[in-house]
């Protein structure tokens, strides 16, 4: 591939945080972590603006999984938020416009993976693919690039 | 210390069914937090003299500053007067308890009381749930109690699950408080103390902020995070886990192996951490906020009993002290029966190795004639996994007298039935699997918790020789004085090569406060004369700690132990440290 190609890719494709192997994740949550201390104005000790969330598959015996924003086409949460906080992303997701945002609760509610989490303020945290995350990720499980 | 670091502290009254909230910044300034300010807790709160199974008994869970600004600060602390010792119970787990607390908004919580029927607590920010816990508590199984509530309640990936077997509901003195499955408030008997509360289990869930005060926050954790991930600091549980060290033990002659009639197991190779790894490593998890993942999990694969190709596949977590005390202590050299032994203890909710060190004895004891199957019920020997299945289940159901005394650990059984001299616990908690010289006993004696955690002999018996007995306290002393410290910042003990003195100064200045290495030094002295106070008030005598003669007669890394040199530390600390608080 030359990179021209690269280019121009690019441009029709934003980059996205994808999982590379689900199956590596030890439950250790320090993407939560990560994604509350950039996805914040100040940086922030704590989850509660994490857009992302690691659980264990019903006890840790069956390991561990993340969940976050898959970055929908027509995301749901969009058509049911009745103040146009939550927009659609140039190349899939949401941006989140914080000022606009009622704190109704709808778009946790709307979204079929339940990707979206309930801040302290009752506000949504979602992930809007920022990719800061991939580098705190210690096994590999998650990262960062253009998908087609 | 600024006001901005979780300083609040929930009170939950069990007979009352009520609870309260108050911002404690006194202590967290003070103390810091972790055992610093659970120390203080539980002296206002505790009477002294209460049975440890008695209504008044009093749990804390503290958490501290670093929880959870920076990764490898996620352990909990938990205090409460010991129903093993009848003295200070301290015991230490990681799993989601600590950021479940300090994401719920505590700095500590405190639980008093005994409600009247089973119940188990929720705990969901600023409300508290007093839940029917009757149809759960007779499920005796741990890790389906874990699934049971997980199912019910909210807060999936943001919360902790701590809760008993069988074995805490049964009052047996050193069955285990259990979180997230496979971590454990292990030794000194806090699933005992919330049996005898009729408290199933407490689930803490919350996803509260706070923010730096100072600057630099992000630099600082990064830093802390490249030394976690790329030094060597953390690679040994990166790799084997503790399992590690059963080759290189036994090697050393520091192997305890069948009661310690030896220190070297004919086997170890078969047990090995290297072996484990091979052949039944299953998977790795972390606890919360920690890149490390040295939970090791083996996978055992069962057939069925009576039908040909249909398999049970169970997930078992195992670490070096499981392997010693299930393992050699008990002659068992394979890893199938091993692992079914953990996971007897991890599903009945008890403590590995004092269960291991009760049941070492009673073979001994077995063998010389001393207890018959009459006692037993089932023939005690060496090696033989199945009965010592049988008999854990035994342990738990104490269906008869020697059980009822086997449950409340190898020193009252060994006053009853004799053997004191091969009853391996001191200061009446079973021992670690360190038959490494002396600075190893010496350590659980005048260890505050009576543990090989709290100053780690067992290390300074394999890095340094030729220490006069009073050289070798002030050793002990000094680390148990800095892991004050770390278990003020819950910082991880397996994570102290990252949080050396001159990190946890810079750690704490995006936090808004300011210590120096000195004044931290300090501080650790004066949580350690705390600790002593509070042993001294709830009883403990100097005295009447007992040395198993058997630790004389085996031979360890050091060669035989001397009686003189034991006692010489002993009593340099005694008039150093003890009588001088």
């Amino acid at each position: 591939m030359n990179t021209m190609n690269v280019e121009s890719q690019k441009k029709r494709h934003v980059k996205k945080l994808v999982i590379k192997d689900i199956e590596k994740c030890v439950g250790c949550s320090l993407c939560m972590y990560a994604c509350a201390r950039k996805n914040a104005k100040r940086p922030e000790i704590g989850i509660s603006g994490s857009g992302i969330l690691a659980v264990s598959l019903s006890g840790f015996e069956r390991g561990a999984t993340i969940i976050f924003c898959h970055a929908c086409e027509e995301p749901p949460c969009v058509e049911v938020c009745p103040t146009g906080a939550m927009k659609r992303r140039e190349g899939g997701g949401v941006r989140f416009v914080e000022n606009l945002c009622i704190a109704c609760g709808n778009c946790m509610k709307a979204c079929t993976i339940g990707a979206i989490f309930k801040r302290e303020d009752g506000k949504p945290a979602v992930c809007i693919h920022c990719g800061y995350c991939v580098d705190y990720c210690p096994h590999d499980v998650l990262a960062y690039e253009v998908v087609e | 210390m600024s006001g901005k670091l979780r300083s609040k502290v929930l009170k939950i009254d069990l007979s009352k069914y009520k609870y309260e909230v108050e911002d404690r910044k006194d202590l967290f300034e003070e103390w810091i937090g972790g055992v610093g300010v659970a120390v203080q807790l539980l002296k206002e709160e505790l009477d002294f003299d209460e049975d440890p199974l008695g209504e008044n008994n009093v749990i804390v869970f503290a958490t501290g500053p670093f929880t959870p600004a920076y990764p490898l600060a996620s352990k909990t602390v938990a205090l409460f007067k010991s129903p093993l010792t009848g003295n200070l119970g301290e015991s230490h787990a990681g799993g989601r308890t600590a950021s479940s607390i300090a994401n719920a908004g505590y700095g500590a919580i405190l639980i008093k009381g005994r409600s009247r029927k089973p119940i188990y607590v929720v705990v969901d920010e600023d409300k508290v749930h007093f839940k029917d816990g009757r149809v759960i508590w007779r499920v005796k199984s741990s890790i389906v109690t874990g699934r049971i509530i997980a199912e019910r309640e909210e807060g999936r990936g943001i919360r902790t699950v701590m809760r008993i077997g069988e074995a805490g509901i049964k009052l047996v003195r050193y069955a285990c408080l259990t979180t997230e499955t496979y971590r454990h408030f292990g030794r000194l008997g806090l699933g005992a103390v919330f049996g005898s509360k009729n408290l199933k289990a407490l689930v803490v869930m919350g996803r509260k902020k706070y923010t730096p005060s100072g600057e630099g926050y992000r630099e600082i954790y990064d830093m802390i995070y490249k030394k976690a991930v790329e030094s060597d600091a953390m690679r040994k549980y990166h790799l084997l886990g503790t399992a590690e060290n059963i080759l290189p033990l036994n090697e050393l002659n520091a192997l305890p192996t069948r009661n310690l009639q030896s220190a070297r197991f004919e086997k170890a190779e078969e047990i090995s951490g290297e072996a484990f790894a091979e052949y039944s490593l299953g998977r790795r998890i972390a606890c919360n906020h920690c890149p490390t993942a040295c939970i090791h999990i083996a996978v055992l694969r069962e057939p069925y009993e009576k039908e040909k190709y249909f398999y049970k596949t169970i997930m078992i977590s195992y670490d070096y002290e499981l392997i010693y005390s299930l393992g050699s202590m008990l002659g068992i050299g394979d890893r199938s029966w091993i692992l079914k032994l953990i996971h007897k203890v991890e599903t009945l909710g008890l403590d590995a190795m004092s269960t291991g060190v009760c049941l070492a004895w009673a073979t001994e004891a077995f063998e010389r004639g001393m207890i018959s199957e009459r006692e037993t019920i089932v023939k005690l020997e060496f090696g033989n996994a199945e009965n010592y299945l049988k008999a854990i289940d035994y342990i738990v159901d104490q269906p008869n007298e020697f059980y009822s005394k086997l449950a409340e650990g190898v020193e009252v059984a060994a006053l009853h039935y004799g053997g004191v001299d091969f009853a391996l616990s001191f200061g009446k908690n079973e021992m670690a699997g360190y038959h490494t010289g002396p600075a190893t006993y010496v350590g659980y004696l005048i260890g505050l918790r009576h543990s090989h955690l709290d100053n780690a002999g067992y290390s300074l018996d394999q890095k340094m020789k030729g220490l006069t007995p009073e050289e070798m306290v002030e050793r002990l002393v000094n680390e148990e004085k800095w892991r004050q410290i770390l278990s003020s910042l819950v910082v991880c003990f397996f994570a102290r090569g990252v949080y050396t003195p001159d990190i946890v100064v810079k750690a704490f200045k995006p936090l808004g406060v300011e210590y120096s290495e000195n004044e931290l030094y300090e501080i650790g002295g004066r949580i350690y004369r705390e600790k002593i106070k509070l042993k001294r008030k709830m009883g403990f005598e100097f005295d009447e700690l007992r040395i198993p003669k058997r630790v004389y007669e085996t031979k360890s890394t050091r060669g035989l132990l001397e009686e003189d040199y034991i006692v010489r530390a002993l009593n340099y600390y005694r008039e150093r440290y003890w009588d001088n608080v």
